[in-house]
């Protein structure tokens, strides 16, 4: 039998390889070496943080393929890339530089205010935000190998990853308790495949990996969303835009392994300088937020 | 037998469960304590330099080097084998292993995610699934080294006296045909 390439077997056992790991964002290939000497499992290559995005404003793109080059040159670990939601040209341009994994990210500005790229069509694996169980249900079925809760990006308020945790691990229980003849409106409400809701219903986990991101700017915020059951963590903004990168991004990444020991929590969460200032979600306007893109 | 798998990063619960399925006792390490009484000890899949990093930061090297030496029973897939192999291509700058095997690795030997495969091999006269996900390869081994399987002639399962790894990952699969083979044939 010959080589099968691009299978949901190994987009999605790609994923399972980052497990337990920080998938941090960088925007130039010193910043990924800091990545990866830290411990990083995989890196974000991105022209601007959300942060930055969020405090310059304008239409945010994928980035320029030569600085995603350039990452790919500076380190051995996964790069990820992001595109716009619906922008499958894009994909198609990343895919074409042999990154790892494609992130079509609500950071970005949309594309397609109703459509999601079809990531059936693509061999390299796709990453896709949600807030809760439906969205992220549709995001598989079009193709998504993994799935991280949306959170408020660029913030470093950790309080809408909690809801989205919350969220979706709520629904997953729900669903799980559930009769066999009650999930067809189950998947009617939360306008989601019968197929993956009855999976998800049998096996009482989502199909593919679930990390999560969105405003997590501290060891504690990192080993929180562990608890709360996240296979993994993002980390935006928060690495970069603190005092002192390579510590705190050292200290994210023990703090993940090391989720369920809070004297190791403590032995890392000590020294670390300033943490990224941060903006309250509460403080950003309703169509402003990140979040609510993706339908 | 109580199965040790080493739990910093990775595939480490597929490794876990893939255990229990074949009838053994199955506990994440983290910390050296935990090391103790194991009967087998699984090195799993997932990123090389960040298990190394997190390894040496714990103090888990050393303790774990003295097990493999004393002959505790040990099996690497993908970042596993990366771990278990003497002699590293294409590693991070100072990149540790915590060798044991006589084999030179390559790292992403067969390319990045996009050029990841499945594909049926023969490992040990067996039939698996083998599953490579930016997947090393072995490029050289020792003369105690013994191949059991490989892909367009390159080594990609091999075993040397009680130390087993693979480049491609059979946790994934459900299959416990090479988990069955490593508690059967090398820890007993």
């Amino acid at each position: 039998m010959s080589e099968a390439t691009g299978t949901a077997r190994v987009k999605r056992g790609m994923a399972e390889m980052l497990k337990g790991g920080v998938i941090m964002d960088v925007v130039n290939a010193d910043q990924a070496k800091i990545a990866e000497d830290a411990g990083a499992c995989a890196v974000m290559a991105l022209e601007r943080v959300p942060a930055d995005i969020r405090a310059q404003g304008g239409v945010a793109r994928m980035s320029d393929p030569d600085m995603i080059e350039k990452i790919q040159a500076a380190v051995s670990i996964p790069v990820m890339a992001k595109v716009r939601i619906g922008h499958f040209v894009e994909a198609q341009i990343i895919q074409s530089l042999g990154v790892d994994y494609i992130d079509e990210s609500e950071v970005l500005t949309p594309t397609d205010y109703e459509n999601h790229v079809d990531k059936w069509k693509f061999t390299v694996p796709f990453v896709c935000g949600a807030t809760n169980l439906g969205e992220a249900l549709r995001r598989i079925n079009e193709g998504a190998a993994m799935i991280r809760s949306k959170g408020e990006a660029g913030t470093g308020d950790v309080s809408n990853a909690m809801t989205h945790m919350r969220k979706i691990g709520g629904e997953i229980r729900r669903l799980s308790s559930m009769r066999e003849d009650e999930l067809y409106v189950a998947a009617k409400e939360m306008q989601a495949p019968f197929a993956l809701v009855q999976e998800v219903a049998q096996t009482g986990k989502l199909p593919v990996v679930l990390f999560t991101a969105g405003g997590i700017a501290t060891p504690a915020d990192a080993a929180l969303m562990m608890q709360m059951g996240a296979d993994g963590v993002f980390i935006g903004s928060g690495i970069f835009k603190s005092g002192n990168p390579a510590q705190r991004a050292a200290a994210c990444v023990k703090a993940t392994t090391f989720f369920d020991d809070p004297k190791v929590l403590a032995e890392v969460s000590r020294g670390l300088g300033d943490a990224m200032v941060g903006i309250n979600v509460s403080d950003i306007p309703a169509p402003h937020r990140l979040a609510e893109r993706g339908w | 037998m109580k199965i040790g798998v080493l739990a910093l990063q990775g595939d480490f619960r597929e490794h876990i469960e893939a255990s229990q399925a074949c009838g053994h006792k199955a506990v994440a390490i983290r910390r050296e304590v935990e090391l103790n009484d194991l009967d087998a000890l699984i090195l799993p899949g997932g990123e090389s330099t960040t298990i190394a990093l997190l390894a040496r930061n714990y103090n888990l090297i050393e303790p774990i080097r003295s097990k493999i030496s004393s002959g505790l029973p040990v099996y690497g897939s993908c970042a596993g084998m990366i771990l278990l192999a003497d002699r590293l291509v294409g590693g991070v700058e100072k990149q540790e292993t915590f060798g044991g095997l006589d084999i030179t690795v390559k790292r992403n030997a067969f390319g990045r995610q996009v050029d990841s495969f499945e594909e049926e091999i023969d490992f040990a006269g067996r039939r698996v699934n083998g599953v490579f996900i930016r997947a090393p390869w072995v490029e050289q081994v020792g003369s105690e080294v013994e191949i059991l399987a490989t892909v367009n002639s390159h080594a990609v399962a091999v075993r040397q006296g009680s130390i087993l790894a693979t480049s491609f990952h059979p946790e994934l699969t459900g299959d416990l045909s090479v988990h069955t083979y490593f508690f059967d044939e090398i820890c007993r």
